[in-house]
């Protein structure tokens, strides 16, 4: 969880990522920050984040997001 | 059947009232059957075009559908004997063989949008090299442009990748699917409904609901509003000046973008308000499309806001899946290499986002203003991303300035000047006259025009001006309230004296005041030619 939260805090320094639940229903994503996102996450925990996960459910928080790549990584 | 003609309204009040007198479970029926006899009215032939989409995708989703249930069974069935690669193996298998009928499906339904709309595009572009080089040219072909097969064809296409991907189950029974693909208000100009969403309550039975009923009405006497009394009746002086590239120069295309920008947020929101004031009606749930997209402080908030749903099927269909694909994660790892941290992060963006908008501005038509248009606004957004660390210098400079109302006026301002100048290569037809007016803006001195009564020769008289400002005053106004929530559920909490004067002096106003009568005919919606 801390390199995934160490990712976000790169791109977006004055966000707190541990609280925040909103951060694609409130904008603090774009779609251009969910590509760098996802290189960074392929990169650093070596798991195939597809088009289909992109989902809100999935970039809302950063829980969400690593559920998703611990789901990925047990599925791979 | 357009939406401001009498026959419409004859043909909704028909359609509310068996809507709500039928048994319920003939709702939806009923609705393909409206549907169905709107689009022949459009034209029978269309008919022929849009089962054809309906019955492939159909068709293609039923069969992949059925695959993924296979692949599930088989899986669960073999749970204890499968290792994992064996389970891979045997899943990799299973999607190559969906994969086959998704392109397939994808191929023959873009093909037949590519064809009726882009067919004779291609030809003129070909025509102009042969005849650079001596050649002879091609025959033009004479096909019907179906109404509102680029809206259609989309929806149907998400719907066959949302299958595909196993995020949407496959319709089984086709008449509610062919429901989904021709639902008619949203027929000829989106918004492009995604299966997920609108199946949620199209299918649905719907009691009746008089709250339901009168919210419906007034969104679309609120649409009939922006509609007639503002874009049907700004149109003269639009096309007044973009009908005379060689005379209306200089100031006269400051006035004509500002003139077109609004006739384009009334017509199009107006539309889309009709729309889902329908839907509403009949209790249904569409999709908003606007978010009050002028009062964005930046081209990209703008395109977050303005057409949601057109974007958003871009940005889940095409740059998603292109920006993640395993050849671009390839390029990335290999720029990385090659050409540093930095570049490798950006490049695979800004090659997807080049394909968004090259595809966006294809979408709105053939002709190659709306291809340099999409590539315009490709050009600032990029812009934009490049200069975001000056931006942020400046904010941490000057915190107070940044955060002020002026700052975000200005913000406000400039992004809509950006639209509206962007909006000019919707208005001329090619890009010489496109540039040639851009320019003239900056080159001919005439802003004398904007006070010597010139404006009053452009098609429009005083009063005509008159209704113009009062009721882009009204829009605006709407447009601040709406800020906090639905002005319609505030209306509905004010005593009835007010309710009254508010929706019969709306109803009055589009009558008095709404673009018909001698010189006037209630135009095609801008939108419904794409």
């Amino acid at each position: 969880m801390e390199e995934l939260l160490t990712i976000l805090r790169d791109m977006h320094p004055d966000v707190d990522f541990e609280t925040q639940e909103h951060l694609i229903d409130d904008m603090i994503l774009d779609s251009l920050d969910i590509v760098s996102l996802i290189s960074e996450i392929s990169e650093e925990f070596d798991v195939t984040i597809t088009a289909k996960d992109i989902i809100p459910a999935n970039f809302n928080s950063a829980k969400a997001l690593y559920e998703l790549i611990q789901r990925l990584e047990d599925e791979g | 059947m357009l939406f401001t003609s009498y026959s419409f309204f004859g043909f909704l009040a028909l359609l509310f009232l068996a809507y709500y007198l039928l048994p319920r479970r003939m709702q939806w029926p009923l609705l393909l059957g409206a549907s169905c006899l709107f689009y022949y009215l459009a034209g029978p032939v269309y008919l022929l075009y849009i089962l054809t989409t309906a019955a492939t995708v159909y068709l293609a989703g039923l069969l992949m559908g059925g695959n993924l249930e296979r692949q599930s069974a088989y899986l669960k069935a073999h749970k204890a004997d499968l290792s994992k690669e064996e389970k891979r193996a045997y899943k990799d298998g299973q999607k190559r063989i969906r994969f086959r009928w998704f392109l397939l499906c994808l191929l023959l339904n873009l093909g037949i949008l590519a064809v009726v709309k882009y067919a004779n595009f291609f030809i003129a572009n070909v025509n102009g090299v042969l005849s650079a080089f001596g050649g002879g040219e091609l025959s033009f072909l004479s096909l019907a442009l179906p109404l509102g097969i680029s809206f259609y064809t989309f929806q149907a296409v998400g719907y066959l990748i949302d299958v595909y991907r196993g995020t949407v189950p496959a319709e089984r029974n086709f008449f509610r699917f062919a429901l989904f693909v021709s639902f008619f208000p949203q027929l000829i100009q989106g918004p492009i409904s995604r299966y997920g969403d609108l199946s949620q309550t199209l299918y649905q039975e719907h009691p009746f609901d008089p709250k339901a009923l009168s919210r419906g009405l007034q969104r679309m006497l609120w649409g009939y509003f922006k509609k007639l009394v503002i874009a049907d009746r700004i149109l003269a002086a639009v096309s007044t000046i973009t009908g005379g590239p060689e005379e209306y120069r200089g100031a006269y295309i400051f006035v004509g973008m500002l003139f077109y920008t609004l006739e384009l947020y009334a017509d199009f929101t107006g539309g889309i308000d009709i729309t889902i004031g329908v839907a509403q009606a009949l209790g249904i749930t569409v999709q908003e499309n606007f978010h009050r997209p002028y009062f964005s402080k930046s081209l990209k908030e703008y395109w977050r806001r303005w057409h949601v749903s057109m974007c958003a099927w871009f940005r889940d269909y095409v740059f998603y899946p292109v920006s993640v694909s395993p050849w671009m994660r390839r390029f990335t790892k290999f720029s990385k290499e090659h050409l540093g941290e930095q570049a490798g992060r950006r490049l695979p963006v800004y090659i997807s986002s080049f394909l968004v908008w090259l595809a966006t501005g294809i979408w709105h038509g053939a002709n190659w203003n709306f291809i340099v248009w999409g590539l315009a606004n490709y050009v600032v957004l990029m812009l934009s991303e490049e200069l975001e660390p000056a931006y942020a210098r400046f904010h941490k400079r000057f915190p107070a300035a940044g955060g002020s109302f002026a700052y975000r006026l200005f913000q406000v301002g400039r992004t809509f000047l950006l639209v509206c100048c962007l909006n000019l290569f919707d208005c001329y037809r090619s890009l010489s006259e496109t540039f040639g007016a851009i320019l003239s803006m900056f080159t001919v001195p005439n802003w004398h025009i904007l006070w010597d009564g010139s404006l009053l020769e452009l098609g429009l008289s005083g009063l005509d001006y008159g209704i113009l400002a009062a009721g882009t005053a009204v829009l605006l106004g709407v447009s601040l309230l709406q800020r906090r929530g639905s002005v319609r559920e505030r209306i509905a909490c004010r005593p009835y004296p007010v309710r009254f004067a508010v929706w019969y002096g709306l109803f009055l106003a589009v009558l008095l005041m709404g673009a018909y009568g001698i010189g006037y005919d209630a135009s095609q919606f801008i939108y419904n030619q794409f």
